[in-house]
């Protein structure tokens, strides 16, 4: 009669040996990733996209200038500044080839490894591993949904696997895309090491069956959305961050100062894209979650309804939804409406994510609410 | 160079619905006139009281206080979330006395501000209340200004299209009306809406992003109005029932219920509810033992006054039973003791299942048994009997250091504990009686062998009372469960602002909405010049892509005229603002031309 019978206890045992293997192969990726930031402080050049200027010239050359459309559009930049957009397109190939120039001060850097290529190798090695990393993750978090029959997000530990697998899973995707994100591959797994650490430690339970309260489909919807939310508002805040340390790091350079804030090394910052890449990829991350994550909370509401019978009773797990999305809601007008750009958005965009972060770790730890099930 | 401006040389209809501001056309203003935010003023604008009523209205709804009202909005929910609230059901309130008992010069303090309600205190409610007036001062006007640019013609061709953010050009031998008319078809295939007029072609798309903002901040609106309906015409009743036991849903048969303004006791929906058993599972292995598993309540209800059409249906934690308008969800549950109390000659003066209150998560209860009909006692004098205690559904081995305590909350091992009082149970006092509690003012309790007389029973055991008081059997235990019936009106409407708000993020904040310009104009010297201008929201670099694959489509109608040998070298570029070098220039005195569309493919800086 007892349901505790279906708990699979291997599978749940190979769940946590998987989970332990990943965190090894991740800390193994931050170390790659280390020897490739150290490698390539040597010699990091800007380079601008002159190869690119010349693969056009290339093709186009090759196609004769016969049949070849080629337009150049002008693009005002924020500061006054220009930038080019170069199309051409081939007759008869349905080939087009974009290039874009940019103004100077707006160029992205190499990445981590700079121009070495010793630390490149460092960095192809730091994101194998990282794949592996993600591959025994997953397969933890599969385990554990198997040795239990039902979705592996019922309790607080879960749920850290699924979101630092989220996190993991949407660089690789960025990457795979052929996105410059490898600069993003340290920060990246660093969280995901400090997500993991906490989770096997003070936030492990036993793999088992859930309470009640938890039996319904919402679980699946509403917090595996709220876990994508998490893994996206986190790689946002890593952007934000970075753009705040560049911003600075140009002001320094523009003031006479050689090395980053803080102290850092300007190689570090060189390598890094522009002040402006950062700031609009964190503006665009963090537009794609809002309605993802208003989507999150109405789907919770609903199940609150079925489950508690009022769609909103101001629980502190609500309220603190709220203050996140409102403080987001925040960020996107001032970017929208009152123009504001730059740090101060940015200072925004750091508030919000700091409400984030205190619904989860805070309320489900300090505060005691609806919210709280066997095991946090 | 000539100041020219998107404003000042367009026809007076379409561009002044879009906005107040004026004919400033550097690019920033200028795109920012393709959303219908309302623009910034200063300072009151006349003197006396109108004039600034006007300017505080015009504060109210300008975007600086909408997002200081935002900000405070959420730094008010805040306090809420971290200290105990009331209305928040039974369990909150007890932590509410409980934190002013703990916090007794605090207590008052916080009563004063509103502490314990916040989220109907008077300052909460400002804070919401302003920023949905604000919200209604932006969206209205917005509206309309909305429906009057969906009326009018895309705005036409600024004179000067290299001052727009992003800018192509170039020469052809083409005929400068067919080239228009080209653009104008191509921008229609791409969705766009154009209009071909004075040998130019104005083209605007991405309406769906003002609707969308537009519903988004509407259904803030749904939303509120479903809350404020719920908290008008809503709700909720509480029914405690033993396996077996049915009731009528009137106000006599509820154990309490608490209405609204338009939701009283005459509304309550009729129907009949009878709980027929209950099923609960639990952990019984594992770091996790006790933890709950599964429970059900099966149940014959019928909708309606007609109590003889049932029909069967299963209440679960997540499944609310929804009869007529209300929503019956399960509570709890817990244990009611079966027993059979006899007097002194043998009668039987009660027999009946008791609900015991669960007080831990073992299912420790405790309850009261009040017999009011014992009759004669053995001193010859009318008497009540009461008997207090706990049921243990899986009683420990001993209960040394430990008092009567559940070891799990399943019924392994079950046992009654009791004491007993004789008496007045204080029934016909006229005072409110708790069902739960024993009264004891009044009664005294049996003791045996100078002690107070207490019994651990087993299912089947027989307690023979102290002092000739007859026995009591216990006959063995039912389970109970408690429902919470609910109506609540406006669900339906908030749902839908949810929805509706979450299209609208998603067109507002995906789509742009962007214009493009093409001016084809003969060349005093033979051959026409192709100019391409395009506007969206600063962010997003998608516009030039647009841009030049709208330029690329055009090519087919008119190509480039083959004037330099090394096209692909031609990153020369036009600067957007008025300091053009001169010789990059072609005829600054070209008639439509104004200034120096320099075509890309024209010049070469070697
Ligand atoms: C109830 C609280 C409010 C919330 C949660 C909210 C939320 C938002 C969000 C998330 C956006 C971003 C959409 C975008 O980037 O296009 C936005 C845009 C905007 N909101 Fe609000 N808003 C609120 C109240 C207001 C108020 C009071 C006003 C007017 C005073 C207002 C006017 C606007 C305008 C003009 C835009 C930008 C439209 C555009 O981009 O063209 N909102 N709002």
């Amino acid at each position: 009669m007892h349901l505790a019978s279906a708990v699979d206890p291997q599978l749940a045992d190979l769940s946590n040996k998987l989970i332990y293997s990943a965190m090894v192969v991740y800390t193994l990726a931050m170390f790659a990733h280390m020897i490739e930031w150290t490698f390539g402080s040597k010699g990091a050049v800007a380079v601008r996209s002159k190869e690119q200027a010349g693969s056009l010239a290339d093709t186009v050359a090759a196609a004769g200038p016969k049949g070849v459309k080629k337009v150049t559009v002008t693009v005002a930049g924020a500061g006054g500044g220009t930038t080019t957009l170069t199309r051409t397109a081939v007759a008869g190939e349905g080939a087009t080839v974009v290039t874009s120039g940019r103004g100077a001060d707006e160029v992205d850097g190499p990445g981590a490894a700079g121009t070495s290529e010793r630390a490149d190798l460092a960095g192809r090695i730091a994101v194998s591993l990282t794949v592996l990393g993600l591959l025994l993750h997953g397969g933890g978090i599969v385990s554990r949904g198997l040795s239990v029959s039902r979705w592996p997000w019922g309790n607080m530990y879960e749920f850290s696997c699924a979101f630092a697998f989220s996190m993991t899973a949407a660089y690789l995707v960025l990457l795979a895309a052929r996105k410059n994100v490898r600069w993003l591959g340290l920060p990246v797994v660093v969280a995901v090491l400090l997500t993991l650490g906490i989770a096997t430690t003070t936030l492990y339970t036993d793999s088992d069956q859930l309470v009640p309260a938890l039996h319904s489909p919402w679980l699946a919807i509403h917090v595996s959305t709220a876990i994508f939310c998490g893994g996206a508002f986190y790689a946002a805040f890593i952007a934000t961050l970075l753009y705040l340390g560049k911003d600075s790091f140009e002001k320094r350079i523009a003031a006479g100062l050689t090395t980053g804030p803080l102290g850092t090394s300007a190689s570090i910052w060189r390598r890094l894209p522009a002040a402006s890449t950062f700031d609009k990829l964190s503006y665009r991350i963090n537009a794609l979650v809002f309605p993802l994550w208003t989507f999150t909370i109405t789907a919770g509401a609903i199940w609150a309804e079925a489950a508690w019978g009022k769609y909103w009773e101001w629980d502190p797990k609500e309220t603190w939804s709220f203050v996140t999305w409102v403080a987001y809601a925040c960020y996107l007008h001032a970017r929208a409406t009152a123009g504001w750009k730059g740090r101060k958005a940015a200072y925004l965009a750091l508030a919000a994510f700091a409400c984030w972060l205190f619904n989860y770790y805070g309320v489900n730890i300090f505060v005691t609410g609806k919210h709280s099930y066997a095991g946090i | 160079m000539s100041k020219t401006t998107t404003g000042t040389d367009l026809p007076p209809a379409p561009d002044d619905v879009d906005t107040e501001a004026g004919p400033e056309a550097d690019a920033d203003s200028a795109a920012e006139r393709l959303s219908t935010a309302p623009v910034e003023s200063d300072g009151p604008t006349g003197i006396g009281v109108l004039g600034w009523a006007r300017w505080m209205w015009r504060q109210l709804t300008s975007m600086r206080v909408a997002l200081i009202l935002l900000f405070l909005l959420s730094l008010a929910a805040i306090p809420g979330s971290l200290i105990p609230q009331n209305g928040q059901g039974s369990q909150n309130a007890m932590k509410v006395v409980s934190w002013k008992a703990q916090h007794t010069t605090l207590a008052p303090v916080y009563e004063k501000l509103q502490l314990f309600d916040v989220y109907s205190s008077v300052w909460f409610s400002a804070i919401y209340i302003l920023l949905f007036v604000s919200l209604a001062g932006c969206i209205v006007p917005r509206t309309w200004q909305f429906v009057g640019v969906l009326r009018a013609r895309p705005p036409a061709a600024p004179s000067n299209l290299t001052r727009m953010p992003v800018y192509a050009a170039w020469r052809t031998d083409a005929d400068a009306d067919a080239v228009n008319a080209a653009a104008h078809r191509l921008l229609r295939k791409r969705g766009f809406r154009a209009h071909l007029s004075g040998g130019s072609v104005a083209a605007e798309k991405g309406y769906l992003r003002e609707v969308g903002n537009l519903a988004f901040h509407l259904s803030l609106f749904a939303l509120l109005g479903g809350f404020a309906w719920a908290s008008l015409a809503s709700g909720t009743a509480g029914k405690l029932m033993v396996e077996g036991e049915g009731y009528s849903n009137t106000i006599t048969q509820l154990d309490d219920f608490s209405g609204t303004r338009f939701y009283t006791t005459d509304d309550l929906d009729p129907f009949y509810l009878k709980l027929d058993s209950f099923t609960a599972r639990f952990q019984s292995t594992g770091a996790q033992v006790g933890a709950a598993r599964q429970f059900t309540a099966n149940v014959e209800y019928s909708a309606g006054s007609d109590p003889t059409q049932t029909k069967t249906a299963k209440i679960e934690v997540n499944h609310p039973l929804e009869i007529g308008g209300s929503k019956i969800y399960l509570i709890g549950h817990g244990f009611a003791p079966v027993v059979t109390v006899r007097n002194g000659k043998g009668e039987v003066v009660y027999q009946g299942a008791t609900p015991f209150l669960p007080q831990d998560a073992n299912q420790t209860s405790t309850g009261v048994v009040k017999v009011s009909d014992y009759g004669i006692g053995p001193d010859g004098k009318k008497t009540q009997l009461g008997f207090s205690g706990s049921f243990l559904p899986t009683a420990p081995d001993s209960f040394a250091g430990t008092g009567p305590i559940s070891l799990f909350p399943d019924d392994a091992a079950p046992m009654l504990v009791l004491n007993v009082y004789a008496g007045d149970l204080g029934n016909n006092s006229g005072r409110p009686q708790n069902i739960y509690q024993l009264d004891t003012k009044n009664m005294t309790q049996l003791q045996q062998d100078d002690k107070p007389a207490a019994a651990r029973l087993k299912p089947g055991q027989v307690w023979e009372l102290p002092s000739g008081y007859g026995t009591l059997t216990f006959d063995g235990y039912k389970r109970f469960a408690s429902f919470n019936v609910s109506h609540r009106p406006g669900n339906e409407i908030a749902l839908a602002g949810g929805v509706l708000a979450i299209l609208g993020l998603i067109g507002s904040l995906f789509l742009q909405r962007r214009r493009i310009w093409v001016r084809a104009v003969a060349l005093p010297g033979g051959g026409t010049q192709v100019e391409l201008a395009g506007l969206a929201r600063s962010e997003s670099a998608k516009i030039a892509e647009e841009l030049a694959e709208l330029a690329v489509d055009l090519q087919d109608d008119a190509p480039a005229a083959e004037e330099s040998d090394e096209p692909d070298e031609a990153d020369a570029t036009v600067e957007p603002d008025d300091t053009v070098e001169p010789d990059e220039t072609d005829d600054p005195e070209a008639p439509s031309a104004p200034s120096d569309p320099t075509p890309a493919d024209q010049n070469s800086k070697e």
